[in-house]
């Protein structure tokens, strides 16, 4: 026999629901956590969603941030952060600072002066910088950004629902939802926890973890829905521990390829798309914990209605149930 | 294996080779991008070519496709600036502009009405109070006769403006139909004229996009920052020729009703008090070009038309000896003195300008005045180091990325490894395809997005796969195994795409910005992995188990 790679052997039977309460009881609890900590902590808003101003220089003479900062020191700029970003991709001589400069209160529109009077007072400091980026948001667009992601995540949480318990059952689409927004909070509290900033692009990859974690969970309950109509006499619970045991080396297989990609991109990606691809890979990390010990638990304590109507036999896609 | 039917087979065959031909420009995308500005400039000059563009042009064969991906502004550089078009000045001065002709009708039966002034009113409405209240009906008849039937597409009926009576007010205010007329009308001008100016400068595929209600989204690539494509906008370069009440130099000064307090250009400290309507006004500019006044000094000189040459006369043959000013962006650059009646509807602006400046005047005149002031609601500036660092690295961890998911699905399933790795590039290739022949734009995000999709891409095969492994467990013979693998994959794989497909889809229409660029690339992975994963991978399977009749597989 030829060699294969196998990460997960040919035949499992691990019982998922082994700790049932442990592992429920750990996402119920980092939900929790994460929510506290998003209520408490709040999270590290970018431009996008706060407004304001960041600059983003680069610089061949090496930084020194205290140097800037008394350079804009006197412009009376309100809110000022300057933070050094290091990228092993760099240059030798590549010397990255983000600035950000709040926004503030009762200025609707981008205040250019404020902008070109900062970069006029680095450049006196530092002949040699450019302004790599510099982004403006007015406190009108950025408001309106958090409403639009707010509403990009709830509407892509309850088209899914729809779809699934269109295709499947309700109990499966609660099932479903709850692995999904268990990946999304719990991103959210790792966000928070640790004030990595969140900006717009982070809501891109909360959105792709939300179909990322259907798609693992679907997968699960594609084949559960199968079985189903397979063994009609088998306890439920035992038979959700077949069907995450079949569909095992997949979860897993997938898991890895996606996790291969995202740590390719974390690596050499550069720092721009740093933090997206972060909130991915915990996604996909969360996304797979949670279909095989969240979203199997909600539908075991939700039960199945496997009365005397004939279940679908046939794994055509034609055939909705609608 | 079932065998796919011959006429689904050349759809496939088709499709790919049409793929490949298209993705392929995008390997030769200076080059390319070459050939595309040569030959349109070609074009542009009537078939007239210099000898570099004929270089150009012959840099790729023209019998190829020449589509290529847009690249977004975070990967080529460039400025992004969502503004806002005040459009309630626009119902300030088209409502301002009502009063004279209002004041004419009431004259006309000034006996009955008695005096008419203009009362103080908030924007966009005008308050006219009439000495004689009980004539209300004679004044408010008179004044509705000066509303003129709109039609639009809400109804049929309407008139441009309403006329009510409040206490010895006549009150008149632009009806809802109107406004909506003024606000289509100004943002279509608004766009129009910023995209006047912004090819003025040059620059390529600029997005000039009209956003909601009021907003106007401008991308522009390769220009050096917001501020210099603000400044190329022009925030207004409205131009408008007042009467002039009085010239003062204490800025403190009431200016009295209607009329307001407006600073000079060049004068530091000198202020006219300019009465508000004007008598002309940009709009009615038919030319404007760098001159030279008697003294040789730089000016600008323009051209009414018809109705603003006649206007412009009328006024000045009234005025001999009074002076009137010419204001720009509520700055007055001259208020020169009428010398006598111009009547040939022409003439010159003439103040302390450089060449470069009167020259940048006639342009923004030419092209026209914003209707309207623009509020920036957001500015980006990407400069192009770091597009061109952003490319880099997109484009090694793209490599990067390919080489180990390749060698991972080796690894894992042998020569079905292979066979999806096929399915792999091919969608790669395609994906890439159809975003240069639909005009797509590539941003990091969409980068990050292809990568990922190279990783859930590979979901399909694999789940196909698995299923290929227990049917021969189960000890199906290698052909049936297969067929059986792909028929009962197929629904996981449905629904595990349309799933992806509704999030792709959602973050489209609602998200902006970097959401957008990656669900673009997000969305299409998914449809064309769809593609290569079930079609290709499967003619494939079924290409090698006709020629290899292998007696057992390992997958």
């Amino acid at each position: 026999m030829a060699f294969r790679l196998k990460l997960v052997p040919e035949k499992t039977n691990i019982d998922f629901f082994r700790w049932q309460w442990l592992t429920f009881g750990f996402s119920i609890f980092m939900i929790v956590a994460s929510l506290g900590t998003v209520a408490v902590k709040g999270l590290n808003f970018g431009v996008d969603f706060l407004g304001g101003t960041t600059i983003r220089t680069e610089s061949t003479t090496p930084l020194d941030i205290s140097v800037y900062r008394d350079a804009l020191a006197p412009l009376d700029l309100g809110d000022v952060t300057i933070t050094e970003v290091n990228d092993p991709g760099f240059r030798e001589d590549q010397h990255v600072a983000q600035i950000r400069i709040g926004a503030r209160d009762g200025e609707e529109a981008v205040t250019s002066d404020a902008i070109l009077a900062a970069e006029a007072a680095l450049k006196a400091v530092d002949p040699a910088v450019v302004f790599a980026q510099v982004e403006s948001v007015g406190p009108k667009v950025s408001g309106e950004l958090i409403w639009k992601a707010v509403l990009a995540v709830f509407i892509g949480s309850a088209g899914i629902m729809v779809y699934i318990w269109m295709r499947f059952e309700w109990q499966m689409a609660v099932g479903t939802v709850s692995a999904m927004l268990h990946d999304v909070i719990v991103t959210l509290g790792i966000f928070s926890l640790f004030s990595l900033r969140f900006d717009l692009s982070i809501v891109a990859a909360l959105l792709t973890i939300l179909g990322y974690s259907v798609n693992d969970t679907v997968v699960i309950f594609d084949r559960l829905r199968e079985n189903l109509a397979k063994y009609k006499t088998m306890p439920l619970r035992e038979m959700m521990n077949l069907t995450a045991n079949e569909t095992l080396s997949r979860t897993v297989m997938t898991a890895t390829t996606t996790l291969i990609s995202l740590t390719v991109l974390i690596i050499w990606g550069g720092d721009v798309i740093r933090g997206f691809v972060f909130a991915m890979i915990l996604g996909v990390v969360l996304g797979t914990y949670s279909t095989l010990y969240m979203a199997k638990n909600v539908v075991l304590f939700l039960g199945v209605d496997r009365g005397d109507k004939p279940k679908k036999s046939s794994n055509e896609f034609a055939d909705i149930d609608a | 294996m079932n065998p796919t039917s011959m006429w689904k087979r050349v759809l496939i065959f088709v499709f790919c080779g049409w793929g490949i031909l298209a993705a392929m420009p995008n390997g030769f995308y200076p080059r390319v991008e070459a050939h595309n500005d040569a030959a349109k400039a070609i074009a542009a000059s009537e078939g007239v070519a210099t000898p570099e563009q004929a270089e150009a042009l012959s840099g790729w064969p023209s019998f190829l496709p020449s589509a290529l991906m847009n690249l977004g502004l975070d990967l080529r550089g460039g400025a992004h600036l969502l503004g806002r078009v005040e459009l309630s000045e626009v119902y300030k001065s088209t409502i301002d502009a009502r009063w004279p002709e209002v004041r004419d009708a009431l004259r006309d039966i000034r006996n009955e009405v008695g005096g008419v002034r203009r009362a103080p009113s908030v924007d966009g409405v005008l308050r006219v109070t009439i000495a004689n209240p009980e004539a209300m009906p004679a004044a408010l008849t008179a004044v509705r006769a000066l509303a003129t039937p709109i039609t639009s597409l809400t109804g049929v009926g309407h008139t441009d403006i309403e006329v009510t009576s409040d206490g010895a007010d006549i009150v008149v205010q632009l009806s809802d139909a109107e406004k909506a007329a003024i606000d289509e009308r100004s943002m279509r001008q608004s766009l129009e004229i910023i995209r006047n100016r912004v090819d003025q400068a040059g620059t390529r595929e600029p997005t000039i996009q009209r956003q909601g209600a009021d907003r106007i989204l401008i991308q522009v690539p390769g220009i050096g920052s917001a501020t210099e494509l603000k400044e190329l906008i022009g925030t207004t370069a409205k131009l408008t020729f007042q009467p002039v009440v009085s010239r003062t130099t204490n800025p403190a000064t009431s200016p009295g009703a209607r009329n307001s307090l407006v600073p000079s250009l060049d004068e530091p400290g000198v202020y006219y008090v300019l009465e508000d309507t004007p008598v002309v006004t940009g709009e009615q500019l038919q030319d404007a070009q760098p001159a030279f006044d008697q003294n040789s000094n730089p000016a600008v000189s323009f051209r009414f038309d018809g109705a603003g040459g006649r206007k412009f006369g009328e006024y000045t043959a009234a005025n001999v000896g009074k002076p009137f000013a010419i204001v720009l962006d509520n700055q007055v650059i001259s208020a020169p003195r009428i010398n006598q009646a111009i009547t040939g509807g022409s003439g010159i602006i003439t103040g302390n300008f450089t060449i470069e400046e009167a020259t940048q005047l006639a342009v923004l005149l030419r092209a026209g005045a914003l209707p309207a002031k623009m509020e920036f609601l957001e500015e980006r500036t990407i400069g192009p180091e770091l597009g061109a660092d952003s490319i880099d690295a997109g484009k090694k961890a793209a490599i990067i990325g390919a080489i180990a998911v390749i060698a991972y699905m080796v690894l894992s399933y042998g020569i079905f490894g292979w066979f999806a790795n096929i399915a792999l590039i091919l969608n790669v290739i395609i994906m890439v395809a159809l975003m240069s022949s639909i005009g797509a734009t590539l941003t990091l995000p969409g980068i990050a997005g292809i990568v990922l999709t190279m990783g859930m891409a590979v979901d399909a095969n694999v789940l196909i796969f698995e299923r290929i492994r227990e049917e021969l467990r189960d000890g199906a013979s290698p052909a049936k195994a297969c067929e059986a693998g792909f028929n009962r994959a197929f629904s996981a794989i449905m629904d595990a795409n349309i799933t992806g497909l509704l999030t792709g889809i959602i973050m489209y229409a609602v998200g902006s910005g970097p959401v957008r660029g990656f669900a673009v690339t997000f969305t299409l992975g998914i449809i064309t992995s769809m593609f290569t994963a079930v079609y290709v991978t499967r003619l494939v399977i079924e290409i090698y188990l006709n020629r290899k009749r292998p007696k057992t597989i390992v997958v």
